[in-house]
């Protein structure tokens, strides 16, 4: 395989459909369209047909802007799982039908690896505990004799989830983490709400129920406020636990909830308190994105991992565990 | 002396005194509020269950003294099963938190790190009740067997043989029956967090 080779790459698990061209050293183009429900949370047949008519103008628009021959293309990645059944479905009989056409192997690409992976590429982390947290996943994870582990990880709902309950019952639309975010700075008074930490486990269903119900007594500023500092300092310990217990000085956050500053700047509080590094990924990347699954489908190919079509099947409980990873 | 500078607490071992003093630092991420009551809800709790689980017949430290956020208590001599742990100290493990749970207490967090083997005793210390309570439900006992299971599939490449000897013991000591309906109820929670 030439030094060169080039991915493309196609990540649509849940609401962002996104695709890129990513080569060993950068990444060569992207474009993306998000599928944004009108009222509520994501529906996942909504948000497939939205990917299904939206797909051939971002896999075309994702080339054309690269400017590149298509036989410079050497294989066809894509999210294989976890995720939202129907739209990992959609994506995957694109993605067989690009690697047909194009005639380069299909790679079928695990989607929380790949946020990992691609971390570990843009920020230089070497072999860190991970704080994966997004919508639907919240786990702490590391690696440990050729693949990735779980230390711990929700007993519920995601953080990102949890946050989207929140505000949806408030109103708020769909993205609601940042609005949460910046209702939060302007939140005066501390609520007690449940804290619920088990190990290196925890849980978000307890403290959505008892922030939506405190509506009437408490204003929508402090309960935000009081909301991320309850959920943020959750992940926090079990982090810090994580880090004792797995002996890492490196710690990387990724997932669509890392945009978030508060949480941020307590992993970075633990992390200069026990001497550990902390990494994240500039703030656009650290969400879903087609260049994370063209680089982590590179790796696969490069270690001869291509998906035979008859194995394609999209697999929506992939657990990060269950991945070889044998490039580490 | 600093004997272990740990997430949840900081350890200071008087050795002429054979006492350690665990003593839970604030946390600077957290909001005072927050921080404040959560080191004096888990010093208590650690305080007030420990005599309990000692009384259910699970090896454990003795209190000397209490104060707001710092327990002093005997120190235990021998090394945490996390690093030396094999099939047979599993099944003892097994036994014990079939005794804590019998004892209608559930830890919170068990791992290897938690339990302290005493070489000269020949026994297994339970330890660190801080996120432990009251509570007799399938529910809380399948969280703790669950929390432990992770670890071991997370940290050791013979987990499933770990597990197996952890469950042979925990039978023994809870009875088939019970036991079969908190592993049941673990088969539930490993389900539950994943995607939906």
């Amino acid at each position: 395989m030439k030094e060169d080779a080039i991915i493309l790459g196609i990540e649509g698990t849940a609401w962002n459909l996104s695709a890129a061209l990513v080569d060993e050293r950068k990444i060569i183009s992207e474009y993306e369209k998000p599928y944004l429900p009108k009222e509520g949370g994501i529906h996942p047949r909504d948000a497939a047909q939205s990917h299904a008519s939206n797909i051939k103008e971002v896999i075309s628009k994702t080339i054309r802007k690269a400017e590149i021959d298509l036989d410079e293309i050497k294989g066809v990645a894509f999210s294989i799982g976890p995720g939202m059944g129907p739209c990992l479905r959609t994506v995957a009989t694109a993605s067989r039908a690009l690697s047909l056409l194009l005639k380069v192997p299909l790679l079928g690409v695990n989607h929380c690896v790949a946020h990992i992976e691609f971390g570990r590429w843009l920020t230089g982390a070497k072999n860190p505990l991970v704080l994966y947290v997004s919508g639907a996943n919240s786990q702490v994870i590391a690696y440990r004799d050729k693949k990735y582990r779980i230390y711990g990880e929700t007993l519920d709902i995601g953080v990102g989830n949890a946050i989207d309950k929140f505000s949806r019952f408030f109103g708020l639309k769909h993205p609601g983490g940042p609005k949460v975010e910046e209702l939060a700075k302007r939140g005066k008074e501390y609520v007690r709400l449940p804290y619920v930490v088990k190990g290196m486990d925890f849980s978000f269903s307890g403290l959505v129920t008892a922030a939506t119900s405190k509506s009437k007594e408490n204003s929508l500023e402090d309960l935000s406020f009081s909301f991320q500092e309850n959920a943020f300092s959750m992940l926090t310990e079990v982090t810090e636990r994580a880090l004792s217990y797995a002996r890492r000085d490196e710690l990387l956050l990724v997932g669509g909830v890392g945009a978030n500053l508060r949480l941020r700047e307590m992993l970075e509080t633990v992390c200069e308190e026990r001497e550990v590094k902390f990494f994240v990924p500039d703030r656009r990347y650290v969400g879903d994105n087609g260049a994370m699954i063209a680089y982590t489908g590179l790796l696969m190919l490069k270690n001869g991992m291509a998906t035979p079509i008859e194995r394609s099947s999209v697999k929506p409980n992939f657990r990060p565990d269950e991945a070889e990873i044998p490039w580490f | 002396m600093v004997l272990i500078r740990g997430a949840e607490a900081t350890i200071y071992l008087d050795k002429n005194m054979g006492e350690v003093i665990k003593k839970r630092l604030p946390k600077r991420y957290r909001v005072k509020a927050l921080d404040d009551a959560i080191i004096e809800e888990r010093t208590k709790t650690e305080a007030k269950i420990i005599s309990d689980v000692r009384r259910a017949g699970v090896p454990t430290p003795i209190i000397l003294d209490l104060k707001d956020d710092e327990i002093k208590m005997e120190f235990i001599k021998g090394e945490t099963l996390r690093d030396i742990v094999d099939e047979q100290m599993m099944e003892k493990a097994g036994e014990i938190v079939g005794k804590l749970h019998r004892g209608k207490i559930a830890h919170g967090d068990l791992t290897t790190s938690n339990m302290i083997y005493s070489d000269s005793e020949d026994r297994i210390y339970l330890i660190d009740f801080g996120l432990s309570r009251y509570d007799t439900e399938t529910e809380a006992r399948g969280v703790d067997i669950h929390v432990l299971f992770q670890m071991l599939k997370s940290t050791y490449n013979d987990h499933e043989e770990l597990k197996n000897s952890f469950i042979k013991g925990y039978k023994r000591v809870l009875g088939e029956d019970e036991a079969n309906s908190v592993l049941k109820r673990v088969e539930e929670i490993e389900r539950r967090g994943r995607y939906k």
